[in-house]
C-alpha cells in the first residue's frame, strides 16, 4: 500500500502540471496589471496542453520493454522503407513502438488558438491603454467610477 | 524519456513561470516568458511531440513574445505587481 507522498512522487509530472496551472490560475486572479494577467493566460493554457500531450507518451509500457530489441515510444513518423509496405501491409506497422499522436495533432491546435487568444487581447491592451493612460486595473477601475477624470 | 531530464525541465519550467510573474519590469517578463515557451518546446521534443515542440518554438516562442515586447513599447514597461 503506498502512501500518498509515494504517490505524489512516483506522479511527479502531473504535480508539476497541477502547480503551474495553480500558478496561473492565481495570477490572473490576484495580478492587477493586464499584461500580467495575460501571462497568467498563457501559463495556465500551456498547462492543459503539456497535460494532453503527456498522455501520448509511450513508455514501453511493462510488456513490451526490450520485446524485440528494438525501442519504445518512437517519434509517431514512419522509418524509411516501411511507408511503403504500410500501404500493402498495414499490420507490419506495431502502434505500441510509437507516442500516440491524436493528443499531439488536437494540441496543435489549441497552441495556435491560445497564440491568437494572446493576440487578439494584447491589441485591447493597447486600445485601452489609448484611452485610460495605464495598465493597472484598479486604476482603470477608479477612472471608470470617476467619469469626471476621464476629460479624454 | 528520460526522467532526469524531465524532471530538471519541469522544475526549470515553475521557475521560469514564477520569474515571469514576480518581476516588476513588462520588458524583463516577456523576455522571461520566452525563456518559458522555450523550455515547454524542449519539454514536448523529450515527449517524442516534435511537431507541437516545433509549433511552440515558432508560434509560442517567437510570435507570442514578439507580440508581447511590441505592446510592451507601445505602452509602458512599469508595472505595480
Amino acid at each position: 500500500m503506498p502512501t500518498p507522498f509515494q504517490i505524489l512522487l512516483h506522479n511527479f509530472n502531473y504535480v508539476c502540471y497541477v502547480v503551474l496551472l495553480m500558478i496561473g490560475l492565481h495570477a490572473m486572479i490576484t495580478k492587477r496589471n493586464l499584461i500580467k494577467k495575460l501571462i497568467g493566460m498563457s501559463v495556465f493554457s500551456t498547462a492543459i496542453i503539456l497535460f494532453y500531450v503527456s498522455i501520448g507518451v509511450n513508455n514501453g509500457g511493462d510488456m513490451l520493454a526490450g520485446h524485440d530489441g528494438r525501442p519504445v515510444g518512437n517519434i509517431p513518423v514512419l522509418e524509411h522503407g516501411i511507408g511503403h509496405d504500410a500501404i500493402t501491409h498495414p499490420e507490419t506497422i506495431d502502434p505500441r513502438r510509437y507516442a500516440n499522436p491524436l493528443p499531439h495533432v488536437l494540441m496543435l491546435t489549441a497552441i495556435v488558438v491560445g497564440v491568437a487568444t494572446l493576440g487578439v487581447a494584447l491589441a485591447i491592451t493597447q486600445r485601452v491603454f489609448q484611452d485610460y493612460g495605464t495598465l493597472e486595473e484598479d486604476e482603470i477601475l477608479a477612472q471608470l467610477n470617476n467619469p469626471q477624470e476621464n476629460d479624454d | 524519456m528520460i526522467w532526469q531530464f524531465d524532471t530538471l525541465l519541469l522544475v526549470l519550467l515553475i521557475v521560469a513561470a514564477v520569474i515571469s510573474l514576480r518581476i516588476k519590469d513588462l520588458l524583463a517578463a516577456s523576455v522571461v516568458f520566452g525563456i518559458y515557451s522555450f523550455l515547454m518546446c524542449l519539454l514536448w521534443a523529450v515527449m517524442a511531440a516534435v511537431d507541437v515542440a516545433f509549433t511552440e518554438a515558432a508560434v509560442g516562442a517567437g510570435v507570442s513574445t514578439l507580440f508581447m515586447i511590441a505592446t510592451v513599447y507601445q505602452t509602458t514597461r512599469r508595472s505595480s505587481d
